[in-house]
Parts: C-alpha cells; sequence; structure tokens
C-alpha cells in the first residue's frame, strides 16, 4: 500500500503541476483525499505490519496518520477558499496543490518510516517542499522568510545526518548495521554512550527546527508567517508532528540505556528554554499569524516537558500532540476569513470581529480557551497530566516557573483575542467588509469538538494505541 | 599518502580563511571535491562498480563540477563582486580557523575508541565548524551557501570514518539533499538578487513581530 500510496501522491502532484485546468485539479485533489484516507485505513487494518522493509504501521504512526488525515481535508478546501479569493496566477496555483500534496504525502511517510536515515530522507523532503509553500506570494517577504526556512532547514538537516553517523559509529561494536530503531532498541546495551550523547546532541538539534524548540525555532516562525494560512495550518501542526515523531523514535532507544537521565536533562532544558522564549515573545508579538507561531513554540516545549518528566508524562505528550495539532490548524484555517476582513495581520488593524463574522469570531474564541486548556478543552486534560508527572518526578521549581510563564502567555494571547473581538479598530473603514459564509468555519468547529470529545471522552482504543506508542519506554 | 591527501584538506581550509575572491571560494570547493574523491578510492579497499560509480558522480561530478559551475553561474547572473567581504579581518579569520582545528585535535585525542580513525575526525569536524564560523562572519548570502557546502564536506569525510557502510538507500538520499538544497538554495538567491537587487544579509531583516 505504501508503494501504490508514494506513486500515486507523485503522480497527481506531478499531474497538478503540469495540467492548470480547473475541474482535473478538483478530481486529482479529491483522488488525493480517497488515497490519504485509503492510507489510513490500511495502516489501521494492516496494524504492526511491516512494508518495503522501511514502513511499519505501528501505534504512533497509526495515530499521527490519523490526525493528518482528518486534518488534511479542510486544509485542502481552505486552500481552494484561499487561493479563489486571490488573484494569483494559474502557475503559482498549480505549484501550490502540487507541493502541498507532497508535503503530505511525505509527513506521512515519514510518520511510517521504521528507520532513522528514511525519516530523514522525508524530512528533508518536507523541507524542500514547504519552500515552495511559503514562497507562494512572490514578494520581498516571502523570499526572506522562505530563505531563512531552506537554509536553517538544510543546516538542521546535515546536523541530524552528522547524529546519524555518530550513531552508526556507537553501534560498530554490535556487529550490525541496521539503523532501524527496532534493531538499535534491541541492542541498546551495545551502543556505545560517548557516540550515543553525541548522536543525540545532534538529532535532537536536528529535529528542533520542525519540532520547533530551542536553539532551531526561528525558522518555523518566520515560514508560519509567510505561508498561506492553510499551508500555515500544515506547518504548525502535522509538520511539527514529524518534527515530534523524529526525536521521540530515537529518545525510546536512548530511554533504555544508561543515558536515560542524561537525555531528559537536555530535553528538559531545551523544552524550558522555548516556553520562556515563547512567553517573552508573545507579550511583544503584534502579528496574530506569528502569535499563533509561538503558541505553537510553547505547547511543543510542554510536550517536551511531558516527555523529560516520565510516567504519565508520556501518555500526556501524545496526547497533546494530536489534540495540539488539531486546535493549532483550527486557529490558522480561520486566520485566512480574519485576513479577508481586515485585510491586515497586525493586531493594530483588526477589532470588533464579532460584527463582521460570528461563527468566525466564535471559531476564534473557542480556539483561544482550547489553545489555553481552560476546560472543557481537551488540551486541558493533557497539559494537567504533563503537569502531574512533572509533580510525581518532583521537578516542583520548574513545574512553578512554567507555570507562572503559561499564565503569562494566557494573559498576552488573551489581551490580543479579546481585542480582535470586542474592541473596534480605530479608522477601519467598514463599507466594502465581504460578507463571509458560516459554513467555511464549520470545519474548524469539527476539530474543535472533536478535541473536546478526543479529551474528555478518549475511546477505549484511543487510549490503547497512546499506551502502545508509549510501551516501550521504561517508567 | 590518506593522510597527506586529509593535511592538505585542513589547509584548504586555511586558504579559504584568508582568500577574498569568491572565484577562489569555487576553485578550492572544487578542489577539495577531487581530494575527496582521491581518499575515498584509497580507502575503499574492495571496491564494487555501483559503488565506485556513486562515489564518482558524488565526488567528482557534483562536488567538483557541478556544484562550482552552478554556483559561477549564480555569481556572474547576479553580478556578485569578487571580495567577499568579511565582518572580520583575514587575519582574525586564520586565527580562528586555526584555533578550531587545534581545539579538534585536542578533542579527538580525549576519545578513546580504537575504531575511529582519529584524522578523518578532525578534518571532519574542523571542517564543520570552519563552515559554521563562515556562515556566521561572511556579509553575502553566496558565502553562506559556500560555508554550507564545507559543512557538507566535512560530513563526507566524517562518512567515511565511520566504519561500517551506510546502506545504498541512505547514500542515494545523501546525493539527493546535497544536490537539491545547492539547487534551491540556488534559484532563491537568483530571486533575491532579482528583488533586491543586492545580495547581502543585511537585506534580510524585514520579517519582525509587530
Amino acid at each position: 500500500m505504501i508503494g501504490i500510496y508514494l506513486i500515486g501522491a507523485l503522480s497527481i502532484a506531478l499531474a497538478l503541476f503540469l495540467k492548470k485546468n480547473k475541474t482535473l485539479t478538483f478530481v486529482l485533489l479529491g483522488l488525493f483525499l480517497i488515497l490519504q484516507g485509503a492510507l489510513t485505513f490500511h495502516a489501521y487494518t494492516n496494524f504492526h505490519s511491516t512494508e518495503w522493509s522501511y514502513f511499519t504501521y505501528d501505534s504512533l504512526a497509526v495515530l499521527l496518520l490519523f490526525a493528518l488525515g482528518i486534518i488534511t481535508i479542510p486544509a485542502i478546501i481552505h486552500s481552494h477558499i484561499y487561493l479563489e479569493d486571490q488573484p494569483a496566477p494559474q502557475s503559482s496555483r498549480s505549484i501550490y496543490y502540487a507541493s502541498i500534496v507532497l508535503l503530505i504525502s511525505a509527513i506521512s511517510a515519514g510518520y511510517l518510516s521504521n528507520h532513522i536515515a528514511v525519516t530523514w530522507i522525508f524530512t528533508e523532503i518536507t523541507t524542500l517542499s514547504a519552500s515552495a509553500l511559503i514562497y507562494h506570494h512572490r514578494n520581498k517577504l516571502a523570499l526572506e522568510g522562505t530563505w531563512k526556512y531552506v537554509f536553517i532547514c538544510a543546516i538542521s538537516i546535515t546536523f541530524v545526518f552528522i547524529g546519524i553517523l555518530f550513531l552508526s559509529m556507537s553501534f560498530s561494536n554490535a556487529g550490525s548495521d541496521d539503523l532501524s530503531f527496532k534493531n538499535l532498541l534491541a541492542n541498546s546495551s551495545h551502543l556505545n554512550p560517548f557516540w550515543l550523547r553525541l548522536a543525540f546532541l545532534f538529532i535532537f538539534t536536528g529535529f528542533t527546527v520542525k519540532l520547533g524548540l530551542v536553539p532551531m525555532f526561528t525558522a518555523g516562525v518566520d515560514a508560519k508567517d509567510k505561508a498561506p494560512a492553510p499551508a500555515g495550518a500544515l506547518l504548525s501542526s502535522v509538520l511539527m508532528n514529524l518534527g515530534f515523531v523524529g526525536v521521540f523514535r530515537f529518545y525510546i532507544v536512548v530511554a533504555n540505556t544508561p543515558l536515560h537521565h542524561w537525555a531528559n536533562l537536555v530535553i528538559g532544558i531545551a523544552a524550558f528554554l522555548s516556553v520562556f522564549v515563547a512567553t517573552v515573545y508573545m507579550i511583544k508579538v503584534k502579528n496574530i499569524k506569528r502569535m499563533m507561531a509561538y503558541s505553537s513554540i510553547e505547547h511543543m516545549g510542554l510536550v517536551m516537558l511531558g516527555v523529560a518528566a516520565g510516567g504519565i508524562g508520556y501518555y500526556a505528550a501524545i496526547l497533546h500532540i494530536i489534540l495540539h495539532a488539531f486546535v493549532k490548524s483550527s486557529l490558522f484555517f480561520q486566520f485566512t476569513q480574519l485576513y479577508r476582513v481586515f485585510q491586515s495581520k497586525s493586531i493594530y488593524h483588526v477589532g470588533n470581529y464579532f460584527k463582521y463574522n460570528t461563527a468566525g469570531a466564535m471559531v476564534l474564541l473557542l480556539g483561544f480557551i482550547s489553545a489555553t486548556a481552560m476546560p472543557p478543552s481537551g488540551l486541558f486534560v493533557s497539559e494537567f497530566l504533563i503537569f502531574r508527572s512533572m509533580f510525581e518526578a518532583h521537578q516542583i521549581i520548574l513545574l512553578i516557573a512554567v507555570l507562572i510563564l503559561l499564565t503569562m502567555i494566557i494573559y498576552a494571547f488573551g489581551k490580543n483575542i479579546m481585542k480582535i473581538l470586542f474592541i473596534p479598530a480605530v479608522g477601519f473603514d467598514d463599507s466594502h467588509v465581504p460578507v463571509i459564509s458560516p459554513w467555511e468555519s464549520s470545519s474548524q468547529f469539527i476539530l474543535l469538538a472533536l478535541v473536546v470529545y478526543l479529551g474528555l471522552n478518549p475511546s477505549a482504543e484511543f487510549v490503547q494505541l497512546i499506551k502502545e506508542s508509549v510501551m516501550l519506554l521504561p517508567n | 599518502m590518506i593522510d597527506v591527501l586529509l593535511i592538505t584538506f585542513i589547509i584548504t581550509l586555511f586558504y579559504m580563511a584568508i582568500a577574498n575572491r569568491m572565484l577562489t571560494y569555487l576553485k578550492v570547493l572544487a578542489f577539495q571535491g577531487v581530494l575527496l574523491f582521491v581518499v575515498v578510492f584509497l580507502q575503499l579497499k574492495e571496491i564494487n562498480t555501483v559503488n565506485l560509480a556513486l562515489i564518482l558522480l558524488e565526488t567528482i561530478v557534483f562536488k567538483s563540477v557541478a556544484v562550482p559551475l552552478f554556483m559561477a553561474y549564480v555569481l556572474k547572473r547576479n553580478n556578485i563582486t569578487r571580495e567577499s567581504e568579511p565582518f572580520l579581518p583575514n587575519f582574525v579569520s586564520l586565527i580562528i580557523t586555526t584555533f578550531i582545528v587545534v581545539v579538534t585535535i585536542l578533542l579527538a585525542n580525549q576519545v578513546k575508541d580504537t575504531n575511529l580513525d582519529k584524522i578523518f575526525f578532525v578534518v571532519a569536524l574542523s571542517s564543520l565548524f570552519t563552515g559554521l564560523y563562515f556562515i556566521a562572519t561572511r556579509r553575502k548570502i553566496i558565502t553562506h551557501v559556500i560555508g554550507y557546502l564545507i559543512i557538507e564536506n566535512g560530513v563526507f569525510v566524517l562518512s567515511l570514518a565511520v566504519g561500517n557502510e551506510m546502506p545504498m538507500l541512505v547514500n542515494l538520499g545523501i546525493m539527493l539533499d546535497i544536490f537539491a538544497s545547492v539547487l534551491i538554495l540556488g534559484i532563491f538567491l537568483n530571486k533575491i538578487g532579482d528583488v533586491f537587487k543586492d545580495v547581502d544579509v543585511d537585506q534580510l531583516s524585514n520579517l519582525k513581530d509587530y
């Protein structure tokens, strides 16, 4: 199936790129959605089987594929709405659609790969396809964002590769050169700790560019700002999950060696710094899209704090990335409507959104409640579990510091959202405000409702899948 | 023999630190590609034809011919002046590069692993850090790409230091990676040249939070 999927997705992308016919584009995108759904279904039914020796349908991959499959549908619908609204030339539209198909298929393959080098290759492909999306507007600022993204990603990907080389040095005593995660885990007692340390540092640093943690988070923020919002939704949800997969699968290997505590320390420091950096920027930021991007950095910091704390934190981390993907993508989808009303990204030029688009304003309000983890949001459950795991790991001082930082984030986020929703913008001429159909917000409502449902009343199967993905970690 | 070649590789790093002209950088990069090919050729005892063809493609065709030619085309197309305009004087650059090499030698002496060929390790790490240093201290965007290529050469040396072979798929992936990155970086560099009329990093500081 993975072969059919990759070949199918590649040919759909190629056809989208070459044929600039409107009905054909529709048909091809529909085909791609069916293909994506089929892959998710196939992954679910052929649980634990391996294909092409490099792709395994394991529980983490199935969970993330499920999230990706759900987000793909609104992403393509909103991309269509976005592109129809703009006087973009047909050629840049076809490039946009082709690269979004390529991006989603590379992310899916990256989730499924069971070999660290294969994950690495697909991460590289996501950089290339994302760069085309970021450059969609073909102007100076988009160019700057793209250049920074491509360059920092290229360096980071090289770092990951250096890490893989160190890993194979660390592995040279074990008498086998198969770097699949399964084999690494089986031989974890033979890994040389010195090289493993270097390998972990390089691989972790490299993947932070996708995961959105300190030190490489900057490129991602610029990218999410300049990419069209539907593409930004993918960049700040499912692509970050790919970075998480890269780090987490390797972390499982390291956690089964004596370096477990050292690795927790490294992850913990990076995670705390990320929450801190996110707080500092959230207080200052005036660009709404960048505000959402910094909020993603905060959430990824929390996820990694959960991983570093261990225990129930592992479960909470997986739950958190899935729910965060839904919340953040729905906020980004909503942003296109906000931009159509106010024609500005700056917080100074928007306001009183309830008057112009009630359904959209409700999405923003509910999205804010979800993103700041207030009940009944599902993120409340996962954040609560993360804090509990930190409490149980006796990291009380760290926990207090994080809670203070989170309070500041909620204040800054809330201040900006309330300004958007209720306070009229100075000098805004509302005679040309377009009427936006409430149906365009329906997908965001569904995503947000899903977050509440999965957080408060997860089905037994869902819980079982999460438990199985963290099963290999020591307690 | 391999040692001599690797030491020559380090000397090329010093030379890059004091070189002033962009074309010199490209020539040195091409020379590094040839050096790497000879090192691989001597290093691999039993070589099969497919592997040889791959390495030939990667070192000679990509690293020594295609990439430098492409970069020369980018230079010409964007009317980039020949000076590299570093932030620091060349003398300081030379001292810092020397410092990097000395530190990596000291670091390599700390490593107690009999499987490791230390000279490969030293060369790989020095070119990695020299590349990063290049990126940090040069004003032109194209020198950043050159710094990235120096890092890639260092990674190549590191992959030789690793005893066991990487699977073919990975080799292919690396090649595609370098090729695609350079191509993409080159294309965007051309765009930057067209849009900004000047290719300094100072131009790229407009993305802000407000």
